[in-house]
């Protein structure tokens, strides 16, 4: 069978598999629809955990990035992971323990302010907004890609598809496609992953691979002899020196910034609302300990595999292309020349492609529809003075990776449903906060108090129906500045939620005034910063006018000092909160309390606090 | 009133638990796969430069098991203080 008939085939599976779950697992109840009755079992929880968490950008993008940047790209390896262990040991049990729905209805109810619940839940529907946007576009390009079908019918399919579980089953529905979304992308992930380790290294484990030496196989495929049994990292190395590239295995960023990025991401991913709310699924608070753990594993899983792609890819990459005639170049590359990731630019005319440090051309090519007389896809951009003659998309190492190393069809159709769940799944997660910000929060904790169950399920699939519209429309008319925001949803999430979060429960001094001066604070600042380099004035987002040296991507890192600083300092001089509210901070810190009279069953039935 | 006492413990303990291991984290990360990485990368493991080795894969293995380790360590400590839940 062809790649478009197996893609077509794989998808079409899939998408059945999620509907189908869909239908056997309808929320009836508000429970279910906000935390699935909590009665995940904590290993599912962490497999969709995984799958909340592993995006479009984790899942195509990141190894991409990885081979362009090198030791540099490993901040983002660090910094979405680490992020579990604060969650396991500094939120989820305890906001497990308090029991409700949502982010905004905990710091309402801790910091005793409906102005607080109202700023939390503008941030948590901004965040998520920011987030779900790029979602929709990946499901469209996937489809654009794999399928030749226009961006904006991929971006419609993916928006019927997630308006069905959502829209229908609410958290319990979309904990399940999760579940399912998660076993896709990790098989998908990790079967050419492992294909190519042992093409490379012969090592089955591609995380091992990365540390091995380049089998008699491997040295074939590179076409080059004297690479064999030489560690794959030292040829990469030698291979970017030769080309003028710093070596592989070393980082250009300034370390101060890569620092202050790594925290911006941990503390962000511990902050981010869909992430949290997952947590408030599992039946036990030691389940929410268990499932952050099983969740970090799922994930490492793909995160340990993803520099390991990136490095073959590399390798690969530029042996097979560099100084190569187009004449002879491999078939992926001319397949994927057509979809607009690769291009060759014969700037010496000697039909022999060149690659090197330095761009070709700015900004993405545009090609003209006519070949030159080697038979490549001619571009009009204004090529740049450096010798490098390839224009590279990051995305490639990962989509074209089963192509190049000439994996059966039905490998390559595997990849597109990976990402097409990757996608999915995060977007279904982020809905599901905007839908229960407006219904939980906005509706029934601020505007209509009095709604029964059933008026505030429906706002929830309202909610839910009108954000899947939303977040269409944004994946078809992309704002050009979503790619500048994404860094936005992760500072904003460590300066806003985070310290007030942290501090509800390990403070119970922090009171009121702390809580929203530092909040408001830590909004204002990294918003400042943000928008300052990345719109009113781009052109000195340069690292001598950062402060600190720290770029807008770690600025979250800042804005939450600052947030922590004035929560500790204004709650010192201001009224402590009231008693019930700091007692009710102590029972946060203990799963039951025995002497109150509380087991599982009165827990479940505990009445809000 | 000795219940009372005995819940603190538990808390104490609980931040015992949480300051050690996110010392560790902290060690594992920011100290080996991002201030001292390139000390660190004199030095190899396999193929591996052990600063380049934290950074990419050592640091996210790390992390499980620091979960783990706490999931364990707070299992026996709710059954200690006989706030574990049945």
């Amino acid at each position: 069978m062809s790649i478009t008939t197996w893609t077509w085939v794989i998808i079409g599976i899939t998408f059945a598999i999620y509907i189908l779950v869909a239908i056997r697992a309808r929320a009836v109840s508000t429970g279910a629809f906000y935390a699935a009755e909590q009665t995940i079992h904590p290993v599912l929880n962490g497999m969709a955990t995984g799958a909340d968490w592993m995006s479009a950008a984790s899942f195509i993008s990141m190894a991409g990035v990885i081979s362009f940047m090198g030791r540099d790209g490993s901040m983002y390896l660090l910094g979405w992971t680490g992020g579990y262990v604060l969650l396991a040991m500094l939120l989820a049990p305890y906001l497990r323990k308090y029991g409700k729905y949502t982010v905004p209805a905990f710091i309402g109810d801790r910091y005793y302010s409906q102005s607080a619940r109202i700023i939390s839940l503008l941030c948590a529907i901004f965040i998520s907004f920011t987030y779900v946007a790029g979602q929709m576009r990946g499901v469209g390009v996937v489809f654009s890609r794999f399928l030749n079908v226009p961006i904006n019918t991929g971006v419609v399919i993916g928006m019927c598809i997630v308006f069905f579980y959502a829209v229908l089953g609410g958290m319990k529905g979309v904990t399940y496609t999760q579940v399912a979304q998660y076993c896709v992308l990790i098989v998908a992930y990790m079967v050419p992953a492992i294909y190519i380790s042992i093409m490379l290294t012969n090592n089955p484990i591609p995380a091992f691979g990365l540390g091995s030496s380049i089998s008699p196989g491997g040295a074939e495929i590179l076409q080059d002899s004297s690479t064999q049994g030489r560690y794959l990292l030292d040829v990469l190395n030698g291979i970017h020196k030769d080309l003028g590239f710093t070596e592989y295995t070393s980082g250009i960023r300034p370390k101060i910034d890569v620092f202050f990025i790594v925290i911006a991401l941990m503390v962000g991913t511990a902050g981010l609302p869909h992430v949290i709310i997952r947590f408030f699924t599992v039946p036990k608070i030691r389940d929410a300990r268990a499932s952050a753990g099983w969740a970090l594993i799922f994930i490492v899983l793909l995160y340990t595999a993803a520099p390991a792609v990136a490095a073959f890819a590399r390798t690969n990459f530029i042996k097979t292309v560099h100084n190569v005639e187009y004449a002879e170049a491999p078939q992926w590359f001319k397949n994927w020349e057509s979809t607009g990731l690769i291009a060759w630019v014969d700037k010496n005319d000697d039909g022999i492609m060149q690659y090197g440090p330095g761009k070709v051309f700015a900004g993405k090519p545009t090609y003209t529809g006519t070949t030159g007389h080697f038979g490549q896809a001619m571009v009009s951009n204004v090529v740049s003075a450096e010798p490098n003659e390839l224009y590279v998309d990051r995305d490639i190492m990962v989509l074209a990776n089963p192509e190049i190393a000439r994996l059966p069809n039905w490998v390559v159709a595997l990849v597109a449903a990976g990402g097409l769940a990757a996608a999915l799944s995060t977007a279904a997660g982020l809905l599901l906060v905007i839908s229960s910000s407006i219904s939980h929060d906005l509706m029934k904790g601020v505007l209509m108090p009095s709604m029964s169950e059933k008026g505030e399920l429906l706002w929830a699939r309202c909610g839910a129906a009108g954000a899947v519209v939303v977040a269409g429309l944004l994946g078809i008319f992309p704002p050009g500045f979503v790619a500048q925001v994404v860094a936005f949803a992760f500072g904003l999430a460590a300066a806003s939620f985070f310290p007030a979060i942290i501090m509800g429960i390990f403070s119970k001094k922090t009171n009121v005034y702390g809580a929203m001066s530092g909040m408001i604070a830590g909004i204002g600042f990294t918003a400042a910063y943000i928008v300052y380099f990345k719109f009113i004035n781009p052109g000195a987002n340069k690292p001598e006018n950062w402060w600190f040296g720290v770029s807008p991507e770690g600025i979250g890192t800042v804005g939450m000092m600052i947030n922590f600083a004035l929560i500790i300092i204004v709650s010192k001089f201001t009224p402590e909160p009231p008693e019930e509210i700091q007692k009710l901070v102590d029972r946060l810190r203990y799963p039951v309390e025995r002497t109150l009279g509380e087991t599982k069953a009165s827990a479940k039935a505990r009445a809000p606090y | 009133m000795a219940r009372e006492q005995e819940l603190q413990a538990y808390w104490k303990e609980n931040l015992k638990y949480i300051i050690v291991l996110l010392s560790i984290w902290f060690c594992v990360s920011y100290l080996c796969g991002i201030v001292f990485v390139d000390q660190l990368d004199k030095f190899k493991i396999v193929g591996f430069p052990v600063g380049f080795w934290f950074a990419n894969q050592g640091a996210e293995i790390i992390f499980c098991l620091l979960i783990i380790v706490y999931v364990r360590l707070m299992n026996r400590l709710d059954r200690k203080y006989d706030v574990y839940e049945d």
